[in-house]
């Protein structure tokens, strides 16, 4: 008898493997059939034929970073949910109105979020 | 993708697809086998590994994540005890293969678009996420079949009318479909993240999408309209109804719907999508409470 979470794991790494290996072969079957013509011009990112001027490698708008960090707080919080939602039959309303104090102090930093301008984008 | 194009060809008039096979059917086929014989062009400054890993990256977890959706009562390749979390999780990883798809073409419009992808992806995630702690609590676990079982008498869409809602568009957002696909939107960023790439890995971009889109759909079929749960037909044939009339939801919205603009997207998302869900929550314990 396997232990069941090795055999989970052989049966995710499968999954993954199906996923990959579909990707490989496609790609290679393409690599194949595909013609090929080398012409410099075509390494060349693509700007309607003008040459870019700049690096494209540009510093981007600090939004992106705060999202990401809200992001992370928010789903982390969803994640803590998950255990509680599936306790909730036995904890009953107790339960519930400790949920709603917590989403309450969530929905002060949400706010103070809010009123700093960090979800607004122009 | 063939019934798309018909769909799309009757909302806007035209005929669609005909001349492929009888009545157009071959055309995916031919769609496909045509991507297959294109060339392959990688930029010369673009970064090679990043590059190749990016339409893997979308492409693996949109196969992964068909492993825990029941298809029909045996039909179910892993009936796993945190399966909606598993369905929730797996799919994330898609987010990095846009970044780095953005990021290694080396190209303006790539990496704005990679950027605008990814963000809005994890915008998005949270009302999602938030969304589907509703139907745990009512389900009372994680577990696919379970969930099914919670929802034999009463589907969870009479419940939480609003998760439901809250679901359909979020997913529209996640799987970067109109009107929510401004990471693509052709008059501003060319193709977004994909704008360099051709061929088979442009291809590898698409099929993603596609397996997202069905995946999220029969998802969606599962937690709130109750998968395989009908009278008289098998269970199989019931989802498979049930996922293609989300399908068809999406789609008819594809055709329909203009696009947003990015600020107004992230604001959606922010504003109005996180409370709701946090409403949605909210409605369900009480629910919860009046049922119990």
């Amino acid at each position: 008898m396997i232990n069941p979470t090795v055999d989970l794991v052989i049966q995710f790494g499968l999954m993954f493997a199906i996923g990959a290996v579909l990707a490989l072969a496609l790609m290679a079957v393409s690599h194949r059939l595909a013609p090929t013509s080398r012409n410099p011009n075509k390494g060349q990112p693509y700007e309607c034929g003008v040459l870019p001027q700049e690096d494209s490698r540009l510093p981007f708008n600090v939004h992106f970073y705060l999202v990401a960090v809200l992001f992370v707080l928010f789903d982390l919080e969803a994640v803590f949910m998950y255990p509680w939602a599936l306790a909730l039959r036995s904890i009953g309303l107790l339960g519930l109105v400790e949920m709603l104090i917590f989403i309450f102090i969530l929905l002060v930093g949400y706010f103070y979020a809010w009123k700093k301008g960090v979800l607004e984008w122009e | 993708m063939l019934v798309e194009r018909w769909i799309s060809a009757r909302i806007q008039l035209r005929v669609g697809p005909r001349h492929t096979g009888p009545y157009g059917t071959l055309q995916t086929v031919a769609d496909i086998v045509k991507l297959l014989m294109k060339e392959d062009v990688r930029p010369v400054q673009a970064d090679a590994m990043a590059f190749r890993l990016g339409p893997m990256l979308t492409a693996v977890p949109a196969v992964m994540s068909f492993a825990v959706i029941p298809f029909g009562a045996p039909l179910i390749m892993r009936d796993l005890n945190v399966g909606v979390l598993y369905f929730l999780a797996v799919p994330g990883v898609t987010a990095v293969g846009l970044l780095l798809a953005g990021w290694a073409s080396y190209d303006n419009y790539s990496f704005l678009g990679g950027l605008r992808s990814s963000a809005q992806f994890i915008s998005y995630e949270i009302p999602r996420t938030l969304v589907v702690v509703g139907v745990a609590m009512l389900a009372g676990s994680l577990r696919m079949s379970d969930v099914l079982e919670a929802q034999r008498s009463v589907p969870f869409v009479l419940l939480l009318p609003l998760g439901f809602v809250v679901y359909i568009v979020t997913t529209l957002a996640e799987i970067n479909r109109t009107p929510f696909d401004i990471p693509e939107a052709e008059s501003e960023l060319v193709a977004g993240y994909h704008t360099e790439y051709s061929g088979f890995r442009w291809a590898l971009f698409f099929l993603a999408e596609y397996g997202a889109l069905f995946a999220a759909s029969g998802f969606a079929a599962v937690l709130f309209l109750g998968g395989g749960n009908g009278p008289l037909l098998p269970p199989f044939v019931w989802f498979l109804i049930k996922t293609l009339a989300i399908v068809f939801l999406n789609m008819w919205v594809r055709w329909t719907l203009p696009r947003f603009r990015s600020d107004q997207l992230m604001r959606l998302a922010w504003k109005v999508f996180l409370p709701l869900s946090l409403v949605n929550l909210v409605l369900a314990g009480l629910v919860l409470q009046a049922v119990n």
